[in-house]
């Protein structure tokens, strides 16, 4: 047969549209896919895409529109349908059983559930061929748990091909890889189209997209605002396409360190699950008036170390030291009264309490204080309400009134919020980890200017994110964590990401 | 006198008691094991259990079989687990106060239509229940044949049920993905099975488990049914499920040391029962079974996905 | 398979919330009349017995505010522990364990006059109720032990303490032979409040006692932190709140209120402690609880309606023929459909791709 010599429709999304509640995450959206193509659909965080790719996969049923796959209808709301069709699907938040085997984790969907036993044998052998085939070695018999991030995405991918799909989507797949890990991606899909796959490839990394794609597919709000072929495709155009706009990104300004604020001496300690890594001989100091970056692969002791500097981990070994004073107490309470503000990484599990209100969430980091009481230990609500107010125009928090549940709220004002409760007792050290994850391009530019004040002000800043771009744009000094262990610094000014990138996968750590 | 207390170890009737008390354990705790497996806490238990207890036996009273009775009880265990599921999995309502409230409702239920078929019985009536078998051969083993080969058929159930529970899970692909739906219910969905489905049927599976512990009560170790006999052993099963790390396998060991601690306590109560009172002998099963998760919690991993309801086409 | 799925609401209306309750309590009535039917008589007839059984007289309405008396305090207890997610279904115990600090002290061993007797008792009380709980809020603070089967156990263990004590060491002597304990002396004895019924002081506490939990639930710091850890425990701990010492003194309250139901039935109604002294006075405090949204306030209500349901159906069982177990199933259902309400509140339910409120 060969490969046909006039490209034909693979996919075809025909004005689909969906809403959450009075949010209008798809709205009429309409495109085609060639056989064979690689199809970037590109736009910042809320944007759509991945509700798009939701309801593409079944998981999410349209309100309106249908989707054309392979010349007939794709029944909608049900991944199975897609799956039999011929749709793979690697989710951003990895959809693996952590408890159970790589083998178990690809096989179990392939039978009917009525059915009586698992075909291990002739399963162990396809997945030997697919690994050969596309270069993606595993070993089956692995627990999940024990996988890299980047193993685990190899498995999803496999998981996909398993189950024989023509089309695979990739869902912000380079979120959590070294840059050498995603080159090394990168040429996985090039390989997979020569194969024979189709591939939507999920991102809001402009550059990534450029590198890779056919055509690229912009949304912005739930819109559709822009299709262009790659090859032609202007950079700043683009950008200006995703943002609709030009957004005002802050500068960091010159500032020179002051005194040492916190310093950690050979630090260790156990994991504290099974997601993450414990820390092991850590050393670190954190200057006024300067930003460390901390960057790593997820899972490699960054949270470790975030909760050891905010008091939420008692060291095993190591000491840490705070204004030059010896810390002798290790609870988050005495942190927070010498002067840490630590800002979680998931905001929605460890920040917000979404189901109180605007002004309760506000004030909750107060609640201690004798100004929001009295003696009886009555919450006094003008006072509350008050100091909820001034914190919403300090830090632009954009909310209907302060009494509605804190769920409401977008992603960039509760962040706003989340942040600005802790900047609001003038903290000497701001422990940020993932601030802008997820947010959109305006409230990222946002969240930067409240990290870079802090910095202005002379004050110190530990950020951790995965986004190395970010990381450094905002920071003085950078470092590196890889299982547990810290790199030395290295001035952000002029580091080579290629450099960074191989430290991340362990080059130059030695035992 | 300390002597009396080991001899007791060496007679075959203590081991045939501890299998006879450790079945409707096992019953009820492999049922639990697999609705927790798949992400769902079953605190209807120890209510399906007496009903399941009432309803077996009276099926026998009302002249079906004893195997009848066996199944009638298994499908209306199987019926509150649906009513389980349909709360708990398909509304995602709070899998604590529903359980709670399928507990209140089968025993009440239970009772409500014993009294209402039974209203003027005073002492029990009686049924007759499943006899001892001896296995040829193998029962006339000295010592191992009293204690392990002459019990009813019924006790030789829960022994099966083990071994089938225990391949249902391990070898199956629905146990494969009963195992997934407690852990990460997201990837049995991205593999196009319906989680809501799987969720549901593990909940029916094990509420008809646990009735069917029920009617062991009342169909082989005693022959009447009256009110309160489950007496906590459902709140046993949920400690011993855990007790056992969520493997059906430990779930039958775990049973059988309970109810080995139990069948010697009933024994040295006789040879000391005029110096420590009975109650606190009866109180043993209780500490023991906190004990128990007591000695369990550090190590324990529980499934993940336990408690929290998985909602389909929900905005992550 | 039915195609729905459930959509969070954004806004849901105060009536709603207020008729809510109504709708699953007339929803449940409405399915046990399957089962009066099924026995056999007319169920319009045997609610209307209900009723006159519950309220029809000056001793049947002083007997439902008897009944609602442990109820409140169990519901309470349910509800404090409830709204921090602590899974405390040990009030049976508990309850019993403040029957047993009144049969302690009150029955001889401390003598006062009567205006420090009974604040005395019920301070003992709620601190026995609390202290039971209290080893196992640790052990689920500090071990991950599970408080749903601990309460739960320890429930049995607790009742089978009192059945030694009441057939062994504090057994009565005068009580010809029946388990029960000795009487409280007079000056602990809660009085009538309404003269020749059995409605006792206990009533006025309890109903003040749910006053007082409200307004330290919805005005105070502490409320806050309850509050705010019953939502969102890590958050909150993020956000530097207590949250093992909140949930410590949520167990004391919680354990306390099921002690004091203990020291109303002990001290009020009956005078001395028996093996059934509660016919299940501590679960049938989580449906109070529910039915009331755990709301204090509502926990009056709920907890008197509840009683009139227990008081009436005896009425009702005398009079037509139908099992007293009816009460029970009653409260059975009405704890699920107040759960079905609570996710119509909560969630829209949407049908294929089109919505449809129910």
């Amino acid at each position: 047969m060969g490969t046909p010599k006039k490209m034909s429709a693979l996919l075809e999304i025909k004005d689909i549209s969906k809403r959450f509640g009075n949010l209008v995450a798809n709205d009429k959206i309409s495109f085609t896919q060639m056989q064979g193509e690689v199809l970037a659909i590109l736009g910042e965080n809320g944007a759509g895409k991945t509700t798009l790719m939701n309801i593409l996969f079944g998981h999410y049923k349209p309100d309106s529109g249908e989707i054309i796959f392979q010349e007939s209808k794709l029944p909608a709301g049900k991944p199975g349908h897609a799956i039999e069709a011929g749709i793979g699907m690697v989710h951003q938040h990895f959809t693996l059983a952590e408890n159970l085997t790589v083998l178990e984790n690809i096989i179990i969907g392939e039978q009917s559930l009525l059915s009586f036993s698992l075909p291990q044998k002739s399963a162990r052998k396809k997945l030997q061929d697919l690994s050969d085939r596309f270069g993606l070695p595993i070993n089956p018999d692995t627990i999940v748990a024990n996988l890299s991030v980047s193993e685990k995405q190899r498995l999803e991918i496999l998981k996909t091909l398993y189950r024989d799909c023509t089309l695979l989507i990739l869902d912000e797949p380079t979120a959590a890889l070294t840059p050498q890990e995603t080159d090394s991606l990168f040429s996985t899909i090039k390989h997979m189209v020569k194969n024979g796959l189709s591939v939507i490839l999920i991102s809001h990394k402009l550059n990534e997209i450029l590198a890779v794609s056919d055509r690229i597919v912009v949304l912005r709000h739930g819109k559709l605002v822009g299709e262009v072929v790659t090859s032609k495709a202007n950079r700043t155009e683009i950008a200006e396409m995703i943002v609709g706009g030009k957004v005002n990104y802050p500068k960091k300004e010159k500032s020179s360190p002051g005194k040492e604020v916190m310093r950690l001496e050979n630090i260790s300690c156990n994991p504290i699950n099974e997601s993450t890594k414990g820390l092991n001989g850590v050393d670190i100091s954190l200057f006024e008036g300067q930003i460390l970056g901390i960057a790593g692969v997820t899972g490699n002791g960054q949270t470790s170390l975030a909760k050891m500097m905010s008091g939420h981990l008692k060291p095993k070994n190591g000491e840490i030291f705070f204004d030059q004073k010896r810390i002798e107490v290790f609870n988050p309470k005495n942190f927070m009264e010498l002067g840490v503000a630590y800002i979680p990484e998931d905001r929605n599990i460890d920040g917000l309490v979404a189901d109180m209100s605007v002004w309760e969430n506000a004030v909750i980091t107060e609640i201690s204080n004798e100004k929001l009481g009295n003696t009886l230990g009555f919450l006094n609500n003008s006072s509350c309400n008050d100091a909820a107010q001034i914190l919403c125009e300090t830090y632009d928090v954009r909310t209907q009134t302060l009494q509605q549940p804190a769920r409401l709220l977008s992603g960039g004002n509760v962040q706003k919020l989340l942040l600005g409760r802790w900047l609001i007792r003038q903290p000497k050290v701001l422990i940020a980890c993932q601030p802008t994850r997820g947010l959109d391009e305006g409230a990222i530019a946002s969240i930067q200017k409240m990290i870079l004040d802090v910095r202005k002000k002379g004050n110190a800043v530990l950020l951790i994110t995965e986004d190395l771009d970010e990381l450094l744009k905002l920071s003085d000094t950078v470092s590196v964590i890889y299982n547990g262990k810290l790199s030395n610094n290295f001035s952000a000014e002029g580091l080579d990401r290629a450099r960074v990138g191989l430290m991340m996968a362990g080059e130059g750590f030695y035992d | 006198m300390i002597f009396d207390f080991v001899e007791i170890l060496f007679t075959a009737g203590f081991w045939a008691a501890t299998i006879r008390i450790a079945c409707p354990l096992i019953f009820a705790t492999l049922g639990e094991l697999i609705c927790e497996r798949a992400g769902v806490l079953n605190l209807g238990i120890e209510g399906i259990m007496s009903v399941g207890a009432m309803v077996g036996w009276m099926a026998v009273y009302q002249g079906a079989d004893l195997y009848s009775g066996i199944l009638i009880a298994a499908f209306v265990g199987a019926m509150f687990g649906l009513l389980h599921a349909i709360f708990s999995v398909y509304l995602g309502a709070s899998q604590h106060v529903t359980g709670i409230g399928i507990t209140m409702l089968a025993s009440s239920l239970g009772f409500f239509s014993f009294k209402l078929i039974l209203p003027y019985s005073t002492t029990p009536p009686k049924i007759e229940p499943f006899q001892p078998i001896d296995i040829p051969f193998l029962s006339d083993i000295p010592f191992l044949g009293e204690a392990l080969f002459q019990h009813t058929p019924f006790t030789y159930l829960a022994i099966i049920s083990v071994v089938f529970i225990f391949w249902l899970i391990n070898s199956t692909p629905f146990g494969l993905s009963i195992k997934m739906a407690g852990e990460n219910p997201m990837a049995l969905e991205a593999q196009g099975i319906d989680v809501l489905l799987v969720r549901s049927m593990a909940v029916i599976l094990g509420s008809a488990l646990m009735a069917v512990g029920g009617a062991y009560l009342t169909m082989s170790a005693f022959d009447a049914f009256y009110f309160g006999m489950v007496n906590g052993r459902g709140w046993i099963a949920i400690a011993l499920v855990i007790f056992a790390t969520w493997k059906p396998e430990r779930a039958l060991l775990g049973a059988l040391l309970f109810a080995g601690l139990d069948a010697y306590q009933v024994r040295a109560q006789q040879l000391a029962g005029a110096v420590i009172p009975y109650q606190f002998f009866l109180m043993m099963p209780f500490l023991l079974s906190i004990v128990a998760m007591i000695i369990a919690a550090k190590k324990t991993r529980y499934p993940k996905a336990l408690l929290i309801p998985f909602r389909r086409g929900e905005r992550h | 398979m039915i195609d729905f799925r459930l959509e969070q609401r954004e806004h849901v209306s105060p009536w709603l919330v207020f008729f809510a309750p109504i709708g699953a309590v007339i929803f449940s009535l409405m399915i046990a009349s399957i089962l009066i039917i099924l026995a056999g008589v007319n169920p319009i007839e045997s609610y209307i017995k209900l009723f006159v059984g519950a309220f029809g007289s000056k001793n049947a309405i002083a007997e439902t505010l008897a009944r609602a008396t442990p109820l409140i305090l169990t519901g309470l207890a349910a509800a404090i522990a409830f709204r921090a997610k602590f899974w405390n279904i040990g009030a049976e115990g508990q309850l019993y364990a403040g029957a047993l600090a009144v049969t302690f002290f009150g029955t001889g061993l401390i003598q006062l006059p009567s205006f420090l007797m009974i604040p005395f008792l019920f301070l003992v009380g709620a601190l026995a109720g609390g202290l039971l709980l209290l080893p196992l809020v640790l052990l689920r603070n500090y071990y991950k032990v599970d408080e749903v089967v601990t309460t739960l156990l320890t429930n049995f263990i607790i009742i089978l303490l009192v059945g030694y004590l009441l057939e062994g060491p504090w057994k009565d002597p005068m009580s010809l032979g029946w388990p029960q304990g000795a009487s409280v002396i007079d000056e602990g004895v809660l009085p009538q409040i309404i003269p020749r019924t059995r409605l006792h002081l206990g009533f006025i506490i309890s109903i003040f006692t749910a006053l007082t939990i409200w307004l330290i639930l919805s005005r105070t710091i502490l409320g806050f932190k309850i509050k705010a850890v019953g939502i969102n425990p890590s958050a909150s701990h993020h956000a530097g709140i207590p949250v093992i010492k909140t949930i410590i003194i949520v167990a004391l309250l919680s354990g306390g209120m099921a002690g004091m139901a203990g020291v109303t039935e002990t001290a009020g109604l009956k005078g001395y402690l028996t093996l059934d002294l509660s016919p299940g006075f501590g679960y049938a405090g989580i449906a109070v609880a529910m039915l009331a949204g755990l709301n204090p306030i509502g926990i009056i209500f709920s907890g008197i309606f509840l009683a009139s349901i227990y008081v009436g159906a005896d009425a009702m069982s005398r009079a037509m023929n139908v099992p007293t177990y009816l009460a029970d199933v009653i409260v059975a259902l009405t704890v699920l459909s107040v759960l079905i309400s609570i996710i119509m509140l909560q969630f829209k339910i949407v049908f294929g791709g089109q919505k449809r409120d129910i």
